[in-house]
């Protein structure tokens, strides 16, 4: 049988094989070097500019741009990445929309911000192209040791400034690779070419830092051993627990969790591999949904839905988000919540969701009922931080890590940061951050 | 429509715009080509005696470029005509003869030898053209040989191959000058005192464009090696607009007709010329980065401008800005300016703060009620301009004069209303008041 987009049920290869390369190549071409030029000469040079005020890692923005006009791509890349070691995989995966970009002056008249965003991932993409001498060295060693534990990008940043600092680092993941969301959770087309390994590979070389994959804390190692035998924690957790949907489940094939679904095209040794449904429901409205929505037309299914509750302002996806998921074919449909998962001969058939509107500020039902067809049902409704595996040592509010300003935990020794810690919104950015100011912090308490 | 006819030195051409003594003006290819686009005269390119000189054979030209690749200034290290020069007087006269209306100038490069200019000069009148010029100007390649910018640095040598060529020829004589000099005021009135009926000038300045940093190799290199070239594009325009200046407003040369060139590019910068004092303007650079239909917008802009403004001839302009120009001492120091910042079209960008601050008056503020917030504090403002020169968004700030018994915030005193300058100043101790 000739498997197509039209197949029903769900299949691997509905696409002609040299059809995925393009689906899945780089979702944004980068600049090149005249657009590069063009581009940083409209950076105003803002005095105490509103787009470093924007950035939770605080980069120089005007003057890493400025060092792109100049010719100094070096010294633009150390600008970035002395700010947020990450630098690259952020030029990427950063809503610059409502962060660096939304601040740029250039908005005000002309509604078109300098493409901050691009430029950074040109000054970093053509530094670890050509990278010559290291940028960043060790300081002499401390005999100080620190474990880390996820090596997510907060994970990763602290590892990296502890590195800097002289400590001497073991960075344990629960995972066979690092790089936590950045491997696992992000669409194939915003990180293509292994680029989220190759960044970590550079990370790494600075040395001082021990690598233990395939540790998962509350199984292979334990948080009390880890502060007996280290001088300081950092946990960089991620959060390991998918909510659920909130109705019954029947016991069917073609229900699963989005980031599963990522997680799965991310690892896949041919996207080609990969079954997808004829028609797709994403239940849910974050990056998630759209990720793996947009993922879902690009393996070939032929309709794909995301079915969202509130309304197109309520989605933590942003505006870009949403376009780019209209753009690639995929139906936003709002004000619906999912009600009986359908099912038949244990296949999920489609989906019965109940109309909503918001009355008095509640989110109401309205009694009526439509049902999508669908032969997959992807989940993605948010995930949640699993604590257990902390045992009862730290503070925890809202299931979250409690930690002040600088990451410090209720345990003098631990430090916490990314989606783990208490507060904040879930951004790459913004768990790097945690991670270079924790870094800092645990620099100093071993200093004192 | 306005008009555009001009008459320079009795030389008719339907609009100001010549194309200046290059390699635009090389042959007749070309010169067709610019008539037929509508240029109004040219300048052929210079041509010597025989045997012609000989060109390098690699890069002659080099380019200053913006952010976005548009070329701001330009140079070169071409030489005069490196054709027999019966070939150039052959064609001279084949396009005079086909385009009586525009103006045909020869430019020509001789030994300062007075048997070279009495052998050349009735060659080049019997092709028919209109006028000669006389390069003193050429920074490179022929200075070295003893002409070009050579002469031009050496009024004597001005005066005297000028009074030749009035001597040998009936047509009239307009003596293109250096700026590779200290005082062009000097040459300009050599020039007149020669009897040369005009003066044209700028011509390109010593230059080196750079150097490229991996080889540790100047710009541009033949082969190995460069040399300095000649400096022209939009970047001269200031300098060749106040050397265009000088000569106008000085007693000695005052009247004396100027054809005007650097870095003429829009019809913008030919108003500017031609207000202060020059009968026509000479274009290359911006004709060898666009090609030769910018002449078009050129007197379309131009035609438009004096529509609106009521000029009926370009002859109504010339010079009309030159009693603007003064010297420093003559400048009223009872007026006050002070700067202002729109904030409805501010955007925040900070800019006239930072550079008020590091470099001026700290006259900007940077926040207000906690807010970022860029305004003008006027008890600091000295109206020094910055601020307006650096603001990237137009008209966003702009400066105001402070009006007659106004207070003067920074001083605390009344701004009088009469015109005093330095000379009267009291701080003066040369001052008049003082004495």
């Amino acid at each position: 049988m000739q498997i197509d987009s039209s197949t029903p049920g769900v299949h691997p290869a509905r696409l002609p094989l040299n059809q995925y390369d393009h689906n899945f190549c780089d979702s944004h071409a980068s600049l090149n070097l005249a657009q590069a030029k063009i581009e940083a000469d409209r950076c105003y040079y803002c005095f105490d500019a509103p787009c470093q005020t924007a950035c939770p890692t605080g980069i120089d923005v005007p003057g890493f741009i400025r060092r792109i006009a100049d010719d100094n791509i070096r010294g633009s890349a150390d600008l970035i990445l002395s700010a947020n070691p990450l630098g690259g995989i952020c030029a990427r995966v950063c809503p610059t929309e409502v962060l660096c970009e939304q601040a740029c002056v250039r908005n005000t008249g002309e509604d078109k911000p300098v493409e901050i965003g691009l430029l950074q991932r040109y000054a970093t993409d053509k530094f670890f192209e050509m990278r010559g001498a290291p940028l960043f060295t060790r300081a002499a060693s401390t005999g100080r040791k620190v474990a880390v534990v996820g090596a997510g990008p907060a994970g990763l940043a602290c590892a990296h400034g502890l590195a800097r600092l002289g400590h001497d680092v073991v960075l344990m993941d629960a995972n066979p690779k690092l790089g936590g969301l950045n491997e696992y959770g992000l669409a194939t087309y915003k990180t293509t070419n292994g680029f989220a390994q190759k960044e970590i590979d550079w990370l790494l070389s600075i040395g001082g830092i021990e690598v233990r994959n395939n540790t998962r804390l509350g199984t292979n190692v334990q948080l009390d051993t880890l502060t007996r035998e280290f001088d300081a924690v950092f946990l960089g957790l991620g959060l390991a627990g998918v909510n659920a949907i909130g109705i019954e489940e029947p016991q069917a094939a073609g229900v699963r969790d989005a980031v599963e679904f990522i997680a799965e095209l991310r690892q896949a040794r041919a996207y080609s591999t990969v079954p997808v449904g004829r028609k797709v429901v994403v239940v849910g409205g974050g990056m998630t949904a759209v990720d793996a929505a947009v993922q879902s037309k690009k393996l070939g299914a032929q309709s794909v839905t995301i079915v969202y509750r509130r309304g197109s302002a309520d989605m933590s996806a942003s505006g870009y988000e949403q376009d780019w998921a209209q753009k690639n074919g995929v139906h936003i449909r709002h004000w619906a919540t999912p009600k009986a998962l359908l099912a038949e001969s244990g296949r999920i058939t489609g989906v019965q969701f109940g109309y909503t509107r918001v009355e008095g500020g509640k989110l109401l039902e309205t009694g009526e009922l439509f049902t999508l067809e669908a032969d997959i049902v992807l989940k993605a409704i948010g995930q949640s931080f699993v604590a257990q595996p902390l045992g009862s040592t730290l503070e925890l509010r809202q299931g979250r890590i409690v930690t002040d300003d600088e990451g410090r935990t209720s345990n003098a020794k631990v430090w916490a940061g990314g989606d783990c810690r208490l507060g904040g919104r879930d951004l790459t950015v913004e768990a790097v951050e945690h991670g270079k100011v924790a870094a800092q912090s645990i620099h100093a308490a071993l200093s004192a | 429509m306005a008009n555009l006819n001009t008459e320079f030195l009795g030389i008719k051409s339907p609009n100001p715009f010549w194309l200046a003594s290059a390699p635009p003006t090389d042959k007749e290819y070309n010169v067709v080509r610019a008539f037929e686009a509508g240029w109004g005269g040219v300048v052929w390119k210079t041509v010597g005696q025989d045997p012609h000189v000989v060109n390098v054979y690699g890069p002659r030209y080099s380019a200053l470029l913006n952010g976005d690749r548009r070329v701001i200034g330009f140079n070169n290290i071409e030489l005069i005509s490196d054709r027999p020069l019966q070939t150039n007087l052959d064609e001279i006269k084949r396009v005079k003869r086909a385009w009586p209306d525009r103006a045909m100038i020869v430019s020509i490069m001789v030994p300062c030898e007075e048997e070279a200019w009495k052998q050349i000069l009735p060659r080049v009148e019997d092709t028919g053209c209109d006028g000669i010029e006389l390069n003193f100007g050429c920074p490179h390649g022929m200075s070295e040989r003893g002409m070009g910018a050579s002469v031009g640095q050496v009024p004597e040598y001005i005066e005297m191959v000028a009074r030749w060529c009035k001597t040998y020829t009936r047509l009239p004589v307009i003596v293109k000058l250096t700026p590779n000099i200290t005082d062009v005021r000097y040459p300009a009135r050599a020039a007149k005192q020669g009897g040369a009926d005009a003066v044209s000038l700028i011509n390109t300045i010593n230059s080196i464009m750079g150097v490229d940093l991996d080889t540790m190799t100047m710009v541009p290199s033949v082969g190995k090696q460069g040399s300095h070239g000649g400096y022209c594009g939009t970047a001269v325009k200031p300098i060749a607009l106040n050397m265009v200046t000088e000569i106008a407003r000085d007693a000695q040369t005052a009247g004396l007709p100027i054809s005007g060139i650097g870095g003429i590019s829009t019809w913008r910068d030919a108003a500017e010329f031609i207000a202060m004092g020059c009968g026509t303007v000479q274009v290359c650079t911006a004709a060898m980065v666009y090609g030769f239909r910018i002449i078009e917008d050129l007197c379309d802009g131009l035609s438009n401008f004096m529509d609106e403004r009521g000029y009926a001839n370009v002859g109504d302009m010339v010079g009309k800005a030159v009693p603007s120009v003064t010297g420093w001492s003559s400048l009223n120091m009872n007026h006050i300016e002070k700067a202002v910042i729109n904030q409805d079209s501010c955007i925040q960008c900070g800019r006239c703060h930072v550079v008020c601050e590091d470099t001026s008056h700290q006259a900007i503020t940077a926040t207000k009620d906690g807010k970022r917030h860029f305004e003008i504090k006027e008890d600091e403002c000295v109206g020094c301009n910055l601020c307006v020169s650096i603001c990237p968004v137009p008209n966003t700030i702009t400066m105001r004069t402070l009006k007659p018994g106004e207070i003067d915030l920074r001083s605390g005193m009344p701004v009088p209303g009469e015109y005093a300058n330095w000379t009267v100043h009291p701080n003066n101790p040369m001052s008049s008041a003082c004495a």
